[in-house]
């Protein structure tokens, strides 16, 4: 049950190691793009973007040996659908202790969808200071944008139906590690 | 979770998980006051009216400012300024300002039970910005605020009020708030300012500032509202600050590491003294702060999202 809602596991997409991997390419593709990792800083977006960002930080330390810096960014204050939501979503707080002015931020999230999330978090992001490039980073991307918006760096691609749900679940927030597609019944 | 009614005119009705909620969300409120860029686009299109029946600087900048920063907008409504002059009844007002499509009124007003009044009459949010000397909840979560982001804590808390606890609608907001909160609340003034039945909120009464002093983890000084003494119930100034007024030497009583706060706008010399009042204990200029945090937290939580 979810939301009321029973929802069925359709099929797993990645696994422990799968999420390991596309982690390591991901961390690699940055440091490829930007050579190298200075002036780089990583801002994962809450819930689950927030550890991805401290693991792919990890891996950047791992592979170039500099530490960058590491953000999270709560979008709840800056969504276009609160007047539409059944529910009231509750506040966290934004941790970002590093002036973003003039750094390249690579925004972190589990997945994107319709990129509105992705919206809300430049929105987010621009009030903190005007940073030198904003580029995405997500495990996973599901298509059916609707905005103009793309990932720079993306774990899978994985095609869905609109009914269908992904679900990214991390140690740290879930106590498993998988990528599972769920299917809603009509 | 969210709060269950659509107004907050009190705390005496507030739950414990609801004061909780109000305190999370302001701590990630206070984040966005202290950007430079102090503005997020949650309420626009909002509207929120404030109407002062009585003189405030500090209240009302504060309600606006916390609007504005969530990009509501805001009008004031001053009595003196306003048909309120004219004689224009409350609930008139009210049902005016509201027909122009305020989604919030914040109101203080003279008369206990005015924002209740109000509440019950609009479809609009109502917050209670102070009535009478019934309760000023903002200012009592601003308080716990503050006291729970520096102790880390609220439960088991030992907290002093001091002062005229008669006149006092913080005193009223903070005991509801504090009791609720499982935190321990000690009241000392002049005896023919303290209300007979004041125990019955769960607070203790003390005979004397030493005792209610010792110990204390937060202290809150009340103003000395000398536009409310009649009837000769007031001891006078001197007679007051020999008593009552919180010093060094009184100050020593207390917790170490004790807070010192006071809802403003202080009397230096009579309730407390002006080496204490800019000391290392005091948090005065912060709950000033945190009182826009709080108020954020109050506005998106009433009227920010999610239908009701």
């Amino acid at each position: 049950m979810l939301g009321g809602i029973t929802i069925k596991e359709k099929a797993q997409i990645l696994d422990r190691e799968g999420i390991r991997r596309s982690l390591t390419r991901i961390a690699h593709e940055i440091i490829e793009r930007n050579k190298g990792a200075e002036g780089l800083a990583l801002v994962g977006i809450r819930k689950r973007g927030a550890p991805l960002a401290g693991r792919l930080a990890e891996r950047i330390m791992d592979i170039e040996g500099r530490r960058v810096d590491v953000g999270v960014l709560d979008i709840t204050l800056y969504r276009d659908d609160l007047s539409t939501l059944a529910y009231q979503p509750l506040v966290r707080s934004t941790e970002v202790p590093f002036p973003v002015d003039g750094k390249i931020v690579v925004l972190v999230d589990d997945v994107i969808y319709t990129g509105r999330t992705i919206r809300a978090a430049m929105g987010a992001l621009i009030d903190l200071g005007r940073p030198r490039a904003i580029q995405l980073a997500a495990l996973i991307d599901r298509g059916h944008r609707e905005l103009p918006i793309r990932a720079d760096y993306v774990g899978k691609n994985v095609p869905t139906a609109k009914k269908e749900e992904v679900a990214v679940l991390l140690q740290e927030i879930d106590g498993e590690e998988r990528v599972i597609i769920l299917e809603t019944p009509d | 979770m969210r709060l269950r009614g659509k107004d907050m005119v009190g705390l005496r009705n507030s739950t414990a998980q609801e004061i909780e909620l109000i305190l999370n969300t302001a701590e990630a409120m206070k984040g966005i006051v202290n950007r430079q860029i102090k503005k997020v686009p949650t309420l626009r299109g909002r509207t929120v009216i404030t109407v002062f029946y009585e003189a405030s600087t500090r209240t009302r900048t504060s309600f606006e400012l916390a609007a504005k920063y969530l990009s509501a907008d805001t009008v004031g409504v001053a009595a003196a300024t306003s048909s309120v002059s004219k004689g224009e009844s409350l609930k008139d007002t009210a049902r005016n300002i509201a027909a122009m499509g305020a989604d919030v009124v914040v109101l203080r007003h003279p008369m206990a039970g005015a924002a209740e009044l109000l509440a019950g009459t609009l479809k609009a949010s109502v917050i209670n910005a102070g009535d009478g000397a019934h309760e000023h909840p903002s200012q009592g979560l601003l308080d716990l605020f503050t006291a729970r982001e520096k102790k880390g804590r609220l439960e088991g808390l030992k907290v002093a009020i001091i002062g005229d606890i008669m006149h006092s609608r913080v005193a009223r907001s903070d005991i509801w708030g504090y009791t609720r909160m499982g935190a321990e609340v000690r009241l000392a003034g002049p005896s023919t300012l303290m209300p007979k039945d004041i125990e019955k909120m769960g607070a203790k009464v003390c005979g004397n500032i030493e005792e209610a002093l010792a110990d204390a983890d937060v202290i809150n000084v009340l103003r000395i509202q000398t536009e409310r003494q009649q009837q000769g119930l007031f001891p006078g100034l001197r007679e007051y600050s020999r008593m009552f007024c919180v010093n060094r030497e009184r100050l020593r009583l207390a917790a170490p590491d004790a807070l010192l706060m006071h809802p403003g706008p202080m009397n230096r010399g009579i309730e407390i003294s002006p080496d204490v009042a800019d000391g290392l204990q005091s948090v005065i200029t912060e709950q000033v702060t945190n009182g826009v945090a709080v108020r954020m937290a109050l506005l998106y939580l009433l009227i920010g999202g999610g239908a009701r």
